[in-house]
């Protein structure tokens, strides 16, 4: 019989913390260091705030309108203790008109770095394969995934994809997560949106998830409704080669 | 009729039985986010003193969220037994604790079909963590599917070898890596990346032969919506348990895509399967404080006793496995460690009273202010509580989810510190493996090779 006869060996086939040894029953030193330091950078990663000059940079060549809201949010403290208020726009945000369009939601959520990273990189594979015509782009800071319900509800959009920071984990600290809703208004569930979670190098690569993201709306459009009712059956063969 | 209780020369009134409840929670975020929460210190004492005095009864006649709104609601009135009931009827809340701190083992166990959730929340409020710890210890809850879960002296570990891609064998990594720590008792679970049907079947798949080729004495779980396993098992897919989060309202469960019709239904599915061996318990709840309120289907009710009501929804379905997630939801609903430790072994302590096999996932997430400490101090306290099972993830970090739990490390501690056992099915297979021998080598019964990675 071929194959690793080593615990350590397992290392290659996964990220995750297999293979670690053992000190009694305990974490040998090394590895509990290393939890350690991760769990530190994470916790930073939490509190990172979106450079908005840089993202509507990088957003430009995309050739659509970008304009820039708040939550109604005063503070990081206060975004972590009151999501009532993160799914709220602030008073004074001025959102375009852009009826029946594909809208978008670029929002830090719990980690801007996130965002920053990869929401360019899968907005530039995305707009060109929707189903119906892309509405603005919304960048917003200290939001949660339904503020995406009243932005699209403002837009009068057919459907809007919210991108969003992850909460970030040890192994990656700037995961983003994709949300669609078909018909955003407020008051919708989170068992009326479709969600495609850890887009970035090491996870989902932008290609699948900008394809299964278009697949989605595309069937989305058929069904008229996102949700449980939608299920994700695009078929493994339809993804681009990595 | 209005409680009211008279603190410090205050006098404060609490219109009904759903505020009284809601002001005698200690403090956590989620009640304060809910506004329900009290508002001092000395509100807080005079809820609970005025809790303390509410006859057992009462939470018979007066409901927290009204039935004609929600079939949570009439599943706990229909199947409330006044006969399980007898022993404590007579009792006041303050006077039921004082019974359980003083009872044995087999009369706290007897009590489960007689307590409502709301009755269990209650109590809870007005213990301490000991009496949390203590009384738990007394409930026995025994399960079974591939093996027995819950016996006295044992702690069996959820196996959760998630994967960001749900690559095959980045998965079967993580099952031998647990497997050679002693985990994989209570079940081999993964929550899938994505919910496609396709994908999860493939996991399901994977899992199975993992099982089937070592010849393990356990259940497997891909955690995906209850509807796409139900369209798995329709396609054939080997499906040991059904999974789903649950949570204490219907509005609550609607949001998550269920009912209990749904439920019902899937458990039907399950049982036609006939795949269990030495039982039939084919259902796999999680639930957490916060999820009503994250949902907005909370009734002004606090999340402690929506949460006791979830459990009222896991027993109808007679499930292999209970536990709460309980650090999941984030610092909105229990902001730091404290408040974590606290809800963790209040939710253990309601789900065992009402009867459940329950499990805890001791848990944080990395915007709450928590840290390894806190979960270490929960975890000692479970497993003196006599938890049913706890995660194990490698090195606690949950590569999928984003998340802490324990590690599978955890569990062996927790294990050797408390004298626990694995289930005795699956004890026998480890010393038959040759598990636990060599910190370096793998065993050749366990050979990667077999399980597709070479």
């Amino acid at each position: 019989m071929t194959g690793p006869a080593l615990w350590r060996d397992l290392r290659r086939f996964t990220d995750a913390r297999v293979g670690l040894g053992r000190a009694g029953t305990a974490q040998p030193t090394s590895a509990h260091l290393d939890f350690q330091e991760a769990h530190a950078r994470a916790r930073d990663a939490v509190w990172s705030a979106l450079d908005v000059p840089a993202l509507e940079q990088a957003l430009a060549p995309l050739g659509l309108p970008v304009v820039r809201v708040r939550s109604a949010v005063p503070d990081r403290r206060s975004y972590l203790l009151r999501p009532d208020l993160g799914r709220r726009l602030d008073n004074a945000a001025a959102i375009p008109r852009a009826p029946g369009s594909i809208a978008f939601v670029v929002a830090d959520g719990l980690c801007a770095m996130g965002v920053q990273r990869h929401a360019p990189g899968v907005l530039e594979r995305l707009v060109p394969a929707l189903p119906l015509p892309p509405g603005p782009i919304v960048i917003a800071e200290q939001g949660r995934v339904a503020l995406g319900d009243e932005i699209g509800e403002r837009i009068g959009a057919a459907a809007v994809v919210v991108l969003i920071g992850e909460r970030p984990g040890l192994s990656a600290t700037d995961s983003l997560g994709l949300y669609l809703t078909w018909a955003p208004r407020r008051g919708r569930t989170d068992a009326e949106r479709n969600c495609i979670s850890n887009i970035r190098p090491g996870g989902l690569s932008y290609d699948e998830a900008a394809a299964k993201a278009a697949w989605l709306l595309c069937a989305a459009r058929g069904l008229g409704g996102t949700g449980v009712a939608l299920k994700d059956e695009m078929p493994a063969t339809a993804l681009p080669a990595p | 009729m209005p409680f009211t209780q008279t603190i410090g020369g205050t006098r404060f009134v609490f219109d009904d039985l759903k505020t009284l409840l809601a002001r005698a929670t200690p403090l956590r975020s989620g009640d304060a986010l809910a506004g329900v929460a009290a508002g001092s210190a000395a509100e807080r004492i005079a809820a609970q003193r005025a809790l303390a005095d509410v006859p057992l009864a009462r939470f018979l006649s007066e409901t927290v969220i009204p039935p004609e709104a929600d079939e949570v609601t009439r599943l706990i009135i229909d199947r409330h037994d006044a006969a399980a009931f007898a022993p404590v009827r007579h009792l006041t809340v303050g006077g039921f604790r004082d019974w359980l701190l003083a009872a044995e083992p087999a009369a706290v166990t007897a009590l489960a079909a007689g307590l409502t959730p709301e009755m269990a929340a209650a109590v809870s409020k007005i213990m301490r963590v000991a009496d949390l710890i203590q009384v738990a210890a007394k409930c026995r809850v025994v399960t079974r599917f591939r093996n027995t879960i819950g016996l006295p002296g044992t702690l069996s570990i959820r196996l959760q070898p998630n994967h960001p891609t749900d690559d095959p064998r980045g998965i079967a990594a993580g099952v031998l890596d647990g497997l050679l720590l002693g985990a994989g008792d209570a079940v081999i679970g993964i929550n899938p990346a994505t919910d496609n049907v396709e994908s999860v079947m493939r996991v399901l798949d994977m899992l199975d032969t993992v099982r089937d080729r070592f010849a393990i004495p356990t259940q497997t779980c891909v955690l995906s919506h209850v509807t796409t396993t139900m369209l798995a098992m329709e396609r054939g897919a080997p499906v040991d348990l059904v999974f789903q989060s649950i949570g204490g309202t219907q509005a609550a469960n609607a949001a998550f895509g269920v009912s209990l019709a749904l439920l019902r239904e899937a458990r039907e599915q399950a049982l036609a399967l006939k795949r269990g061996t030495l039982g039939d318990n084919v259902m796999y709840f999680e639930t957490g404080q916060g999820s009503a309120l994250s949902a907005e289907a909370h009734h002004g009710v606090d999340q402690q006793t929506l949460e006791a009501r979830a459990y009222a929804v896991a027993r109808e379905f007679a499930p292999l496995l209970v536990n709460t997630v309980v650090g999941f939801i984030g610092p909105e609903y229990l902001f730091d460690g404290k408040q974590i430790l606290r809800a963790g072994l209040e939710d253990h302590f309601c789900g065992k009273l009402l009867g459940l096999p329950m499990g805890v996932d001791v848990c944080y997430t990395n915007h709450a202010e928590a840290d390894q400490d806190d979960m270490d101090t929960l975890l000692t306290c479970l497993a003196v509580a006599g938890v049913t099972y706890v995660m194990g993830v490698p090195g606690a970090d949950d590569v999928m989810l984003a998340y802490q739990s324990t590690s599978f490390h955890d569990g062996l501690t927790a294990r050797a510190m408390l004298g626990k056992r694995a289930a005795p099915e699956f004890e026998d297979w480890l010393a038959r493996m040759g598990i636990g021998a060599d910190a370096e080598r793998i065993p050749p019964r366990l050979s990667p090779a077999l399980i597709g990675l070479e």
